[in-house]
């Protein structure tokens, strides 16, 4: 079949309405995605946290990871941030005299960087091959190698800086805290949650683990509490006065909620924890490409008046020649 | 059995060994023939007769003592001198609400054999525990050794006083522990209180306190020298009165009142199970696997990570390494702190005491370089200058390697 004009339109035409059926279904407007039926999470209560760095020594046993040194002496392991061989880093806030724990002036506090596995998180989002991927039913955030290309746009769309890139490897892979799961298939919980002695780091479902917040919120400062160690509901428990918490927890609304949270004694933006959005990056961004490609509209138009400009200068050679 | 022990205390990481009696060596022959510089034999012999001990092991004591001490290597020469040549002190000992622990654990002390010494080193003018006499006849002896030493002698005070009604609660010789302790502390050179019960009221102060029991310093509304521990390890209160007999004055005290010697390190730091912790190996019950490991007790309520102490280092009872209460596989209470030992919950977790986070921790937020540097500003400049002349230069000559062909595409 020679190519007339007539025979390219009509295909043209027709191929757009294919595509347009096509798409017509998952181009729906996104939606805030809720909780997974069984997320699991952490709650990492700074508080209780008394910079120990069990959870990181029990995390490189759990996930086959190499001490970092510093920079000064091989002595001790001491990564200076989140990296592609540490996956959790306990990182201490100090201000002036540091005297006081958990109090913002003068004092000092812990925090426990690792995955916070967003409910509806941007990595899974960026990922043009599904290398990252959200459980639909734990709603652990995990990654796959054989998928992946190597493209990173994961480590540049994570607000909490979280997955990282093998740089020094040449066959690199991402590696970020995959909450254990190759544990939990097994029916234990993660390996930091397992070896903390005070319970600053507490596994267990998200429901479960946000009423645990909610109650410890509620108690008076200075008031005899106690605190599950390992899961919510453990009979593993110690006593402690109840501690004067920041207002809010973080990670019930901060981009559309994660399952990992957050208690502290410190303003949150001083532990690292940045200022961030309710609503989740991902519903805005899969918004504008939805409505972009609804249809296939907006496609169809561009390309159509593409064609018109082509079909015109074509037209305009065609006369020259004749 | 004397020497022996002596030698555990002296071999204690940061200070000269000194060798075994079996194995005496060059070492030690050297010190006596050092310390020989400093005294003649009269006087090393008549501290021997004095204290019923040989000379070797009349050195060794001092030694001993020095290394408890934390003093220089000379120092004991200087202590030998001062048990040898000056007069001992009177000490009047007092006892109020207490098990009596403190005592008993000095009398079991092996070496030097402390009873021999305390009552030889000073003049033990009045002891309960340990007076032949009884009555009236002890009463009279220590209002006269006050009257006769008046400015000289030590006081030292072991229990609680029960200060609640007046006092009421705890009498000797018809005299309440308030008045007894006001009176005896009033012409004393230095004031010692001897165990928890004493430095802050200790286990009889915890609630519900009945009968309003406080430690020493608190009836006599001043700063007195507190050696806390239920029981105090012996050397620590043998080494402040050699400190006082030998310099005339009381150890350098902490803000509690509390001798820097002993008392000026973390348990935490000084801990042979400190690695377990560092690495995250903590017991999670008694006879676990790790338990029997000899792992980490803090998840077992241990209080070394906030009581300041130099048990780990001195360690108890003389049997050697290992002998004290985490090395045995119990946490440690926190019986030298106050608001710690018999107040917490023994297996509540401890909070730990940190000056700052280590250094090791890595910050929040990590520095970053600010601003432009010359260098990278001129880096940056030449890159610009580079893209942009390219660009110029591709800009002119765009359309030109076209045009003849161009033409002769026409031309044909």
């Amino acid at each position: 079949m020679s190519l007339t004009r007539r025979n390219f339109l009509r295909g043209a035409a027709a191929a757009g309405a294919a595509c347009a059926a096509n798409t017509a279904a998952p181009a729906e407007a996104h939606d805030e995605r809720a909780l997974p039926p069984k997320a699991v999470g952490l709650l990492f209560d700074s508080t209780l946290c008394v910079g120990c760095k069990a959870c990181m020594t029990a995390c490189r046993e759990a996930n086959g990871t190499n001490p970092e040194f510093g920079a000064q002496q091989m002595l001790w392991d001491a990564p200076a941030d989140l990296s592609a061989r540490t996956l959790t880093v306990i990182k201490a806030y100090s201000d002036g005299a540091a005297i006081e724990k958990d109090r913002e002036k003068d004092g000092f506090a812990f925090i426990k960087k690792s995955c916070l596995h967003c409910i509806d998180p941007s990595c899974v989002s960026v990922c043009p091959v599904s290398a990252m991927t959200k459980d639909r039913a734990t709603g652990v955030v995990s990654y796959n190698p054989n998928n992946c290309i190597g493209c990173r746009y994961c480590v540049a769309a994570c607000p909490f800086g979280v997955p990282r890139f093998e740089y020094d490897k040449t066959i690199a892979r991402l590696r970020k805290c995959e909450l254990c799961k190759t544990r939990q298939a097994e029916g234990k919980i993660p390996a930091c949650a397992e070896t903390c002695p005070t319970g600053a780091t507490l596994f267990g479902k998200v429901t479960e683990l946000r009423a645990e917040a909610e109650r410890r919120h509620k108690l008076t400062p200075g008031e005899r509490a106690f605190f599950p160690c390992k899961t919510v509901g453990s009979n593993d428990t110690h006593e402690k006065p109840a501690p004067r918490y920041n207002a809010e927890t973080y990670g019930l609304e901060e981009v559309g909620g994660t399952q990992v949270c957050y208690m502290a004694g410190v303003p949150f933006q001083k532990l690292g924890l940045p200022t961030l959005p309710n609503k989740s990056f991902v519903s805005t961004s899969e918004k504008i490409q939805h409505t972009l490609y609804k249809g296939m509209i907006a496609p169809a138009v561009l390309f159509g008046s593409l064609l018109f400009f082509v079909r015109r200068s074509a037209n305009h050679d065609e006369k020259e020649e004749e | 059995m004397l020497v022996r022990g002596l030698n555990d205390i002296a071999t204690r990481p940061g200070h000269e060994p000194i060798h075994q009696e079996e194995t005496v060596g060059v070492g030690f022959e050297d010190k006596a023939e050092r310390m020989g510089d400093y005294m003649n034999d009269e006087i090393l012999t008549a501290a021997g007769t004095k204290l019923g001990l040989s000379r070797r092991v009349f050195l060794q004591f001092c030694a001993g003592v020095a290394a408890t001490l934390g003093l220089p290597a000379d120092a004991h020469a200087s202590i030998a001198e001062a048990i040898a040549t000056k007069h001992r002190p009177p000490v009047i000992w007092l006892h109020f609400a207490e098990c009596t622990g403190c005592t008993e654990s000095m009398l079991v002390a092996e070496h030097p054999a402390i009873d021999e010494l305390v009552l030889n080193l000073v003049s033990l003018d009045y002891h309960e525990t340990l007076f032949a006499g009884a009555g009236h006849q002890a009463e009279a002896a220590r209002k006269s050794s006050m009257e006769a030493n008046k400015g000289k002698y030590l006081l030292v005070v072991e229990g609680a006083i029960p200060a609640k009604d007046s006092g009421i609660y705890c009498k000797v010789g018809g005299q309440t522990a308030v008045e007894l302790v006001n009176e005896c502390a009033r012409d004393a050179a230095a004031v010692i209180a001897l165990g928890s019960c004493a430095s802050w009221g200790g286990m009889p102060s915890t609630g519900p306190n009945p009968t309003g029991c406080v430690g020493v310093g608190d009836v006599l509304k001043k700063q007195v020298v507190n050696i806390p521990g239920c029981p105090p390890n012996p050397y620590n209160f043998l080494s402040t009165v050699v400190h006082y007999i030998t310099y005339g004055k009381l150890p350098e005290l902490d803000n509690q009142g509390r001798p820097k010697f002993a008392y000026a390190r973390l348990i935490h730091e000084n801990c042979e199970r400190r690695p377990h912790f560092d690495n995250g190996r903590f017991v999670q019950e008694f006879g676990d696997a790790g338990h029997r490991s000899g792992w980490c007790l803090y998840k077992l309520g241990c209080k070394g990570p906030e009581t300041y102490a130099n048990c780990p280092s001195v360690l108890f009872g003389d049997a050697g390494g290992g002998c004290w209460p985490v090395g045995t596989g119990h946490p440690c209470i926190g019986c030298t702190e106050k608001g710690v030992g018999f107040e917490r919950p023994i297996h509540g977790l401890a909070d730990l005491k940190f000056v700052t986070p280590s250094a090791a921790s890595s910050r929040v937020i990590e520095e970053q370089g600010k601003g432009v540097s010359v260098a990278s500003a001129a880096v940056l400049a030449g890159g610009i200058g580079v893209v942009v002349g390219a660009s110029v230069a591709m800009a002119k000559n765009l359309g030109k390697g076209h045009l003849p062909e161009h033409t002769q595409h026409g031309e044909e």
